[in-house]
């Protein structure tokens, strides 16, 4: 009845791939260029010419940020430009790049009671929003959406306090499931892009601002530092990134396309501090 | 309905195209949730034959604890693994974290719980029926144990179902020790996530058809197992 | 070790159990010795089958001495006793298998070990059900199978606990038959029943329990024609026509 001991260890042993030689790291990234498809696009391209496996964890940007902080995983693919930078300062991470851009996007109910369509001040569409208690999602997930959203809402000057249920809803959620229950609710919400686009039921809420310039939404990579986990596959990380920089890396960007839209806007920017390490 | 209808469709496509995606996460669905049973059965089956047949200081406690932990939530457990086996823990250095030995030491504290109380629970009952037998034999302390496995193990087997069950259909422990990498380490539950979050509910669904179909499949092919082998057992 | 030194006479000396407080034996005083069956009669919450525990260290005494041979109970006096219990309590498997399982503790030689399962197999006329699972076996049948897992170990002083006090009339028979041969072997019976009738077919003497008491310690002869207290001609009085 029970299995003996060397079948234990056999099936130990198979349930721990271990391919010789095998090159690999592993990515901490936020989950919109996952469930966009970004990823699924460009990593075989890169593999292809590297041979590098890449090992995808997607998660909200912070939670990446946490797990790089541990060392687990060699690098991170998220967008909250300030969580980066504060990531870099202390020495937990090294070689940030910005690799692509797109915006995030205020959408909402076609009707639009808090009556914001066409605004180019995202911020006043906020203030707009919250005098009206027209009813908002939040991701409320401390993902790089979630980070931006609060931040409009300082910048708005709008306190939100635990009273504002009523029509301030966070859910806890990944992008999709806050466009969905936005859509099921007749909400505003704030997303990225690329989520937006691969959204099915985009019909029923409308893109309502757009292109004020707080709207952008920047995706930066940068690498474990391996001298404070030296453990980290920086060569295997850094090769990675070094790509998505370069003309091949920024081209498979380019040509990603939802629809026939465009979901992200390639855009090579190192940071100048770190670029010359190692 | 429309979804619905979509899924069933989706789910028989999956299965009779014997997709080789899905193949791929399938297998490595069985084969965490079954080495997690395994273990959880080498070392949960002989603590439950403990706490039924012996006493000793302690025991009431470890039995209430353990009952209690049968209802530790996955994302709890999938938490307390991860900072165990992080870069950062005390473990860091097997770097085990995003393989799928986590997710079977993650899966494996879940149903332990499971196994170690549904034991305690069976064998208790054939302890009281049996224990003066035992003592009028003079047997060891060893013995006893090895014998109420082997007279509970129709039982047991019903027991290691239950935790099969409950490491098969939980995703928030592998989701977070396994990290849902491709091919590696994505498994039946947190493949069902990825869909939803990506907002491809038909396929989601589908899959989750598919693990109902795989689930039905270990059950009755033990079902089988086990009459064929009570039918020898009782005559 | 006093291993393999006999266990009998056994004295018992003021005895007393008490179970969740309750006194069920009460300075119980008696004596077995040599051959025969000796049967402890008595009504339904007598004590006896506490006493019949109490004999092969199932239950603890609270007071009173137990003399095996002069020696205090212990393992080597358990190991030279067999207890047959009211339900055959048989293991989920064969009937060879329930023999041998009972023979392991003994850690005995694997010859000595088959040899001791073909006698006894034979002698129980159980060959043809060796093989088969034990506990699809007929009640009559299970009982058998107890009797011999008991005897298989060659006690010195097989206890019975009213071993046929749920099979039918046949089956009763077979095991009686058994145990008067067994009892012409050389084991000493010590048989709990509250059945006055198989009392007087199996009884060599009797021991007359009553409210956790010895009320009489006679020969059967003595006790079935002239008993000494109102008691124990209650109980016979109370007997259905055999």
């Amino acid at each position: 009845m029970k299995p003996s001991l060397s079948g234990l260890f056999l099936l130990l042993c198979a349930a721990t791939p271990v391919q010789a030689g095998e090159r690999y790291f592993v990515l901490q990234s936020t989950t919109s260029v996952q469930n966009s498809g970004l990823l699924e696009h460009i990593l075989p391209l890169f593999t292809a010419q590297t041979g590098i496996q890449v090992r995808v964890v997607a998660v909200g940007t912070g939670q990446a940020l946490y797990h790089a902080r541990n060392g687990d995983g060699d690098a991170v693919l998220v967008h909250d430009p300030e969580a980066e930078r504060a990531f870099v300062r202390e020495g937990f991470g090294v070689l940030r790049c910005e690799v692509a851009r797109n915006d995030f996007v205020l959408v909402g109910p076609r009707n639009d009671p808090a009556g914001i369509r066409g605004l180019d001040d995202v911020v006043d569409a906020f203030r707009r929003i919250a005098h009206s208690r027209a009813l908002f999602v939040s991701r409320g997930d401390d993902s790089g959406t979630h980070r931006r959203e609060q931040a409009l809402w300082r910048q708005a000057g709008i306190e939100l306090g635990v009273a504002d249920t009523s029509w301030y809803r966070q859910v806890g959620s990944g992008m999709t499931a806050t466009l969905t229950i936005a859509a099921n609710l007749s909400a505003y919400t704030l997303t990225d892009r690329a989520s937006f686009l691969a959204f099915s039921h985009r019909r029923e809420l409308e893109e309502l601002v757009r292109g004020d310039p707080r709207l952008e939404n920047l995706y930066a990579i940068a690498l474990v530092n391996p001298e404070r986990h030296p453990r980290v596959r920086f060569a295997e990380a850094r090769s990675f990134r070094d790509w998505l920089v370069s003309p091949e890396g920024q081209a498979a960007i380019a040509a990603f396309r939802l629809g026939d839209e465009r979901a992200f806007t390639p855009a090579a920017r190192c940071d100048a501090d770190t670029g010359s390490r190692r | 309905m429309d979804e619905l209808t979509t899924a069933f469709v989706g789910a028989a496509a999956l299965i009779l195209g014997a997709d080789p995606a899905l193949l791929e996460i399938v297998a490595l669905s069985l084969l965490v949730s079954l080495s997690a049973v395994t273990i959880a059965a080498l070392l949960g089956l002989p603590l439950g034959a403990v706490l039924a047949a012996l006493r000793f200081p302690g025991r009431r406690v470890m039995i209430v604890a353990v009952n209690a932990l049968m209802g530790l939530p996955p994302v709890v457990v999938g938490l307390f693994i991860y900072l165990l086996l992080s870069n950062s823990g005390p473990l860091g250095a097997l770097g085990l974290l995003y393989t799928p030995s986590a997710m079977v030491i993650a899966q494996t504290v879940l149903v332990m719980p499971i196994v170690v109380a549904l034991a305690h629970e069976l064998l208790s009952s054939l302890h009281e029926e049996y224990d003066e037998l035992f003592r009028s034999l003079g047997l060891r302390p060893a013995a006893v144990l090895a014998t109420l496995l082997w007279e509970g193990r129709f039982g047991l087997v019903t027991v290691l179902l239950a935790g099969f069950g409950r490491a098969i259909a939980e995703v928030g422990a592998v989701m977070i020790v396994g990290g849902n990498i491709a091919h590696l380490t994505r498994v039946m539950t947190t493949a069902i996530a990825l869909e939803t979050a990506k907002g491809e509910i038909a396929q989601a669904l589908a899959l989750g058809l598919v693990l109902l179909v795989l689930a039905f499949t270990v059950n009755l092919l033990v079902a089988l197992f086990r009459q064929a082998a009570m039918r020898l057992a009782y005559g | 070790m006093a291993l393999g030194q006999p266990i009998l006479p056994l004295e018992v000396r003021d005895l007393m159990v008490e179970i969740g407080g309750r006194r069920v034996l009460d300075r119980v005083s008696l004596t077995i010795a040599g051959q025969g069956t000796t049967v402890v009669l008595g009504p339904n919450g007598a004590g006896k089958s506490v006493l019949l525990r109490t004999l092969h260290g199932l239950v603890k005494p609270v007071a009173g001495e137990m003399r095996w041979n002069g020696r205090p109970f212990g393992p080597d006096v358990l190991s030279r006793q067999a207890l047959v219990f009211q339900r055959p309590l048989l293991l989920r498997r064969s009937v060879v298998g329930n023999l041998v399982f009972a023979l392991r503790p003994r850690g005995l030689a694997r010859g000595e070990r088959q040899r001791r399962l073909a006698a006894i197999l034979a002698r129980f006329a159980l060959e043809a059900l060796a093989d088969r699972p034990a506990r699809g076996l007929s009640g009559g049948e299970q009982q058998r199978v107890a009797l011999a897992r008991a005897l298989v170990l060659e006690p010195e002083l097989l206890l019975l606990d009213e071993p046929t006090a749920s099979l039918d009339p046949a089956a009763t028979l077979v095991i009686e038959d058994l145990l008067r041969r067994t009892a012409a072997e050389g084991t000493h019976l010590l048989l709990v029943t509250h059945d006055v009738a198989q009392a007087r077919r199996l009884a060599d003497r009797v021991i007359f329990l009553h409210g956790g008491r010895v009320l009489e310690e006679a020969p059967a002869s003595v006790f079935f024609t002239r008993p000494a207290t109102r008691e124990a001609f209650l109980c016979l009085a109370g007997e259905l026509p055999t």
